[in-house]
């Protein structure tokens, strides 16, 4: 099977969660290609062999420097089809998720989103697919020639890397106004603390922190670990948090290594974002709290007070 | 402004699921039905561009007779008329979205709002398959929306670590995020007044499902965790279990 990986750039940095999927495509299909559109950054995109990309295929062109779904779909659909690929793999970040469906119909290709297993059988891709917010899992095919997967990120590993250096081709499709229908014109990145989605570590405040100026416990103990800060739906609807920090089945969904949930009940919403987190660790002082039913370690007690004894200590552990 | 609003039928998000005896689908026995909490914004949002711009909106749901009820929730927030079409339940989003399409083709919609995702499958793909089928522009996920008297849209999105600002132009299919507007409740005066409003009804094209369910299963259950201690002496023991038992930090 001939598999395709879109890669997201931004500003000409590459995605992390993009280098899972290349990885996760070499290793199911012996190879891979991997598409890039954005800026034309000559050979830099040679570096991408490291995690299995045979070759790369950078898409410039005027306009292309900022993300346009309908030019990008129209762009990478016609790779896709110059190079004759059955597997296409996205990872499912934001952009996947606006662009990945407009590509599906383009190619007329089922699409499999968010997966976060897949396996090859004979001619079968068999993707597996959290639904109901991880309630279950299904396990599916696609019944089209082309068929398409978006992979969760931080799921799939990027494996050994090697100094393997991919060939990289240019393309340059013609494109028109029409074709740039929408266009993005601005990009603002908040600075500082990465985003829940795309962290290692969270930690997280729900209603037990009491106050929107409690939040500095939380961010110097986000501070030592160098983590994400997140919020339960509670304090997002009471204004204490922006939007973008809420976690679960309204917010986002994350799959960190250490989840540390601070005065969060564990509603069944809130749990629906978090419960796939490798290691979580709940603070609360209610020893009845759902939030200790999913965490592999639990402290009763105040988080005004567990918190900054925490920090302290994992500073003079990680000697920070 | 002829505004269609897309909504999902869906189980509470309280819901305990448990696989049917399909082995391929939940068991609905039992199971409350909602609208889709992400639809309550495109609602909203569709209620917000009428009061604006003036016009109609409709609120369309592909599924079989049940989903009449959630047509009525969203006329009870104050939609003009409901449009069912009428097809199998469990249809993947593609399957979904070429029957909006082949609805709503003839019907020269200006705006089509849906939700971000629909919360039993999360598929997040019928906006962007609508928007492509029907030739439309599609931004999804939107957190903020303005629309000039010209038909110029400039929307907001959440992206990775900040926001994205865009630019397109009606028509367009646009999906909505929380964050976009806080959904209003519905009144007992709309709540009566909707028992009055239209549902139309068509039927679909025949389908069949190009993401093939083989199997849902529950996620392994996971043991109960370990009580630390209590209080701030446990501190010390819950980084030591962090460090040398998980390899966390
Ligand atoms: C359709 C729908 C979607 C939803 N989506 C989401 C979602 O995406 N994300 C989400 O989080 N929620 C979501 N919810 C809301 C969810 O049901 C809960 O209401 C919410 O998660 C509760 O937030 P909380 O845990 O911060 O607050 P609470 O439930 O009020 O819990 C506060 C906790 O803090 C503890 N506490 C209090 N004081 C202290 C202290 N000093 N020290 C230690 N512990 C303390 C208490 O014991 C309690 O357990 C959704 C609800 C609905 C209906
Ligand atoms: N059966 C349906 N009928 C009408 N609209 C739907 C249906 N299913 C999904 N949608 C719309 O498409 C959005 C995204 O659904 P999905 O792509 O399936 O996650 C939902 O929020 C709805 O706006």
């Amino acid at each position: 099977m001939k598999a395709i990986v879109f890669v997201e750039q931004r500003d000409g940095n590459i995605k992390k969660s993009s280098c899972e999927a290349i990885h996760a495509a070499a290793s199911r299909f012996g190879s891979c290609t991997a598409v890039v559109i954005g800026p034309d950054l000559g050979d830099a995109y040679a570096g991408l062999g490291a995690y299995g990309a045979s070759k790369v295929i950078a898409v410039t062109g005027d306009g292309l420097e900022n993300y346009s779904v309908t030019a990008y779909a129209k762009a990478f659909s016609g790779v896709v089809q110059e190079l004759g690929a059955d597997v296409v793999l996205f990872s499912a970040t934001a952009m996947a998720k606006d662009l990945a469906p407009r590509v599906a119909i383009r190619l007329d290709a089922a699409l499999a989103s968010d997966c976060t297993e897949l396996t090859v059988q004979g001619d079968e891709v068999i993707a597996t697919r959290p639904v109901y917010a991880g309630k279950a899992f299904i396990t599916v095919t696609l019944a089209t020639p082309v068929k398409i997967f978006s992979l969760r990120p931080n799921v799939f590993t990027i494996g050994e890397t090697s100094d393997a250096q991919a060939e990289v081709e240019k393309r340059a499709p013609d494109l028109s106004d029409d074709d740039f229908v929408v266009r993005v014109v601005e990009t603002k990145m908040a600075s500082g603390r990465k985003d829940v989605v795309e962290a290692d570590v969270i930690v997280s405040g729900g209603r037990g922190m009491g106050a929107p100026e409690n939040w500095r416990l939380i961010e110097e103990l986000a501070d030592v670990l160098d983590a994400a800060t997140g919020a339960s739906r509670a304090v997002v609807d009471a204004g204490w948090r922006p939007h973008a920090e809420q976690v679960g089945q309204t917010g986002k969904t994350v799959a960190p290594s250490l989840y540390i949930a601070c005065g969060i009940s564990g509603a069944i919403q809130h749990l629906a974002g978090m419960s796939s987190s490798k290691c979580i660790v709940a603070i609360n002082k209610d020893p009845e709290a759902p939030i200790f039913k999913v965490a592999d370690y639990g402290i009763i007690g105040d988080v005004m007070e567990v918190l900054p004894a925490l920090t302290n200590e994992i500073k003079s552990v990680v000697g920070k | 402004m002829n505004i269609f609003v897309c909504i999902s039928h869906v189980p509470d998000s309280t819901t305990k699921v448990r696989v049917g005896p399909s082995g391929k689908e939940i068991d609905e026995e039992g199971v409350t039905f909602i609208l889709n909490p992400y639809d309550e914004y495109a609602v909203e949002a569709a209620l917000q561009m009428k009061e604006k711009q003036g016009g109609e909106v409709t609120a369309v749901c592909v599924g079989n007779d049940a989903v009449k009820e959630t047509i009525r929730k969203a006329l009870a927030m104050g939609v003009d008329k409901g449009l069912l079409i009428k097809a199998e339940r469990s249809r993947d989003s593609f399957g979904i979205a070429h029957a909006i399409a082949d609805t709503l083709r003839d019907r020269s919609p200006d705006v089509i709002f849906c939700g971000k995702q629909s919360i039993d499958y999360d598929s997040s793909q019928v906006a962007g398959m609508l928007g492509e089928l029907l030739g439309f522009p599609s931004v999804s996920a939107i957190v903020g929306l303005e629309v000039d008297g010209d038909g110029n849209i400039t929307l907001e999105r959440d992206i990775e670590g900040g926001q994205e600002i865009s630019k397109t132009k009606l028509p367009a299919v646009l999906s909505t995020d929380k964050g976009l507007n806080e959904p209003r409740y519905p009144k007992l005066q709309g709540i009566m007044a909707a028992k009055r409003k239209p549902i139309e009804e068509t039927e679909a094209a025949p389908y069949e499902n190009r993401v093939q369910v083989m199997e849902m299963r529950l996620p392994p259950a996971k043991d109960a965790g370990k009580i630390v201690g209590e209080g701030v002496d446990a501190v010390p023991e819950l980084v030591k279990l962090l460090h040398e038992e998980a390899k966390v930090i």
